[in-house]
């Protein structure tokens, strides 16, 4: 049974955030104020950066836990979007795609609307189209977990609404699992089916209509 | 006095080139290692590959006379294995390396450092292990700052003089470079016109380094560059 569990507690500064998530849902978002934890849970889910005590498991495996279990990032199977991008500067769109691709590149560039960036470099694209590569780059390697973190910031509302779709059907019919981290409440209801707030150093599922709490 | 400006010029660029090349691989890990890696020992790590900076380049060329002279273990194998370190062309080379090998090490380190370790986790997690990521996106994106390390050190190599007069000595033909040609030159008359054609050349070849120093430390910056 597809399952995510994270069971952590991380240092953020003076702070201790503890983290506890155990969720079936293949579409997660997380939620919550500006510092509060989100892009550091996503990285550590990821694999990246410093290691940190707890436990991490995804569809059945055991990616870190206290025993000293730590599966590598590049054997996670992730495809981790930073909120900035981070697009390789050094290679073309069609590159950055292409860097650790296992499906076709075409039908992604033509679902993200970036088949004309192809032979562009990084520093030539807007905000914008720098997102949707990084998004591209990290669907062709076909990940089987989906981090996103502010994946649509830099688009404007009608992109956002379109790709939101776009994305939510691709990750269905490949069998990605999506855990998005959003400010946004129309990201987060065109992407998720299950969300969790960083609240006061605790992870917690809010209910069901905190899409229209004042929080966003 | 016997002494060949040509001789002098061309053993100066095998040593600086040779001293470059062979410190190539050592200062790419020491510099990842230093930018990159937090472990124990670091700071006696980083003290000791900067210390050929700091120490007098006599008290260099006396640290690898005991390491490398004839009397020592070391020296003597590698005098039986026909690499004499000592009064050769190759104890020239060792001395450029160690003397060049911190600017080596810093300039590489500055290439590493202006890396956004982004760039490496993200590879890392699109399933690119370390070695990979090491070469498909550190190695070239540092290349720039790379190859200024190798020119820098090159350059650093190219006059040495302290150490290299005493580990190599200064032979004719075999380990006199510029700046020991130089300084035999300083005991003739100083009109000696060979004096001013090695000036000119160690100028030349210095201010060309440089130069290519500078060009290299822009392409790194541009290299990195996503706002432009």
């Amino acid at each position: 049974m597809s399952e995510l569990v994270v069971e952590l507690s991380l240092a953020l500064g003076p702070r201790t955030l503890w983290a506890s998530l155990r969720s079936q849902s293949r579409a997660i978002a997380l939620v919550g104020a500006s510092g509060a934890g989100k892009s550091t849970l996503l990285r550590v889910v990821a694999g990246v950066g410093r290691r940190v005590p707890g436990t991490v498991s995804f569809d059945g495996v055991t990616w870190q836990d206290e025993a000293g279990t730590f599966l590598p990032p590049w054997r996670r199977r992730v495809g981790w979007v930073p909120q900035d991008s981070v697009l390789f500067p050094h290679l073309s769109v069609r590159q950055n795609l292409g860097y650790a691709a296992r499906l076709d590149l075409a039908p992604i560039a033509e679902l993200l609307g970036i088949t004309k960036l192809l032979d562009r470099y990084p520093r030539n694209l807007s905000g914008g189209e720098r997102q949707r590569v990084s998004l591209g780059r990290a669907m062709a390697a076909a990940p089987r977990l989906l981090l996103l973190d502010e994946p649509f910031a830099a688009l404007d509302r009608p992109l956002r609404a379109q790709l939101g779709e776009a994305l939510s059907g691709w990750a269905a019919a490949h069998g990605a699992a999506l855990l998005v981290v959003s400010h946004d409440p129309h990201d987060v209801a065109a992407l998720a089916n299950e969300v969790w707030e960083l609240r006061n150093a605790h992870l917690h599922q809010p209910p069901t209509n905190l899409l229209a709490s004042p929080r966003f | 006095m016997q002494l060949e400006v040509g001789s002098a010029i061309r053993l100066s660029l095998a040593v600086g080139l040779a001293a470059a090349l062979l410190g190539l691989v050592p200062a790419l890990a020491a510099a990842w290692a230093l930018a990159r890696r937090q472990f124990a020992g670091k700071s006696l790590l980083t003290a000791l590959v900067m210390a050929p900076l700091v120490l007098p380049p006599v008290v260099t060329g006396l640290l690898m006379l005991r390491l490398f002279g004839r009397a020592t273990s070391i020296g003597h194998v590698l005098e039986q294995a026909g690499l004499p370190v000592t009064f050769s062309i190759l104890g020239a080379i060792l001395v450029a390396f160690v003397v060049a090998f911190p600017i080596y090490v810093m300039t590489i380190r500055a290439a590493f450092e202006a890396i956004d370790p982004r760039y490496e986790e993200v590879s890392l997690s699109l399933g690119k292990p370390p070695l990979e990521t090491f070469r498909r996106i550190t190695l070239p994106l540092a290349f720039p700052g790379i190859a200024a390390g190798f020119v820098l050190a090159f350059a650093r190599g190219l006059g040495e003089f302290g150490a290299t007069a005493i580990i190599a000595g200064n032979i004719e033909g075999r380990t006199r470079t510029i700046a020991l040609a130089v300084y035999a030159l300083l005991d003739g008359p100083g009109d000696d016109p060979r004096l001013l054609q090695l000036v000119l050349a160690s100028l030349t070849l210095s201010l060309a380094s440089l130069v290519g120093f500078e060009a290299l430390n822009r392409w790194q910056r541009r290299r990195l560059e996503v706002d432009v």
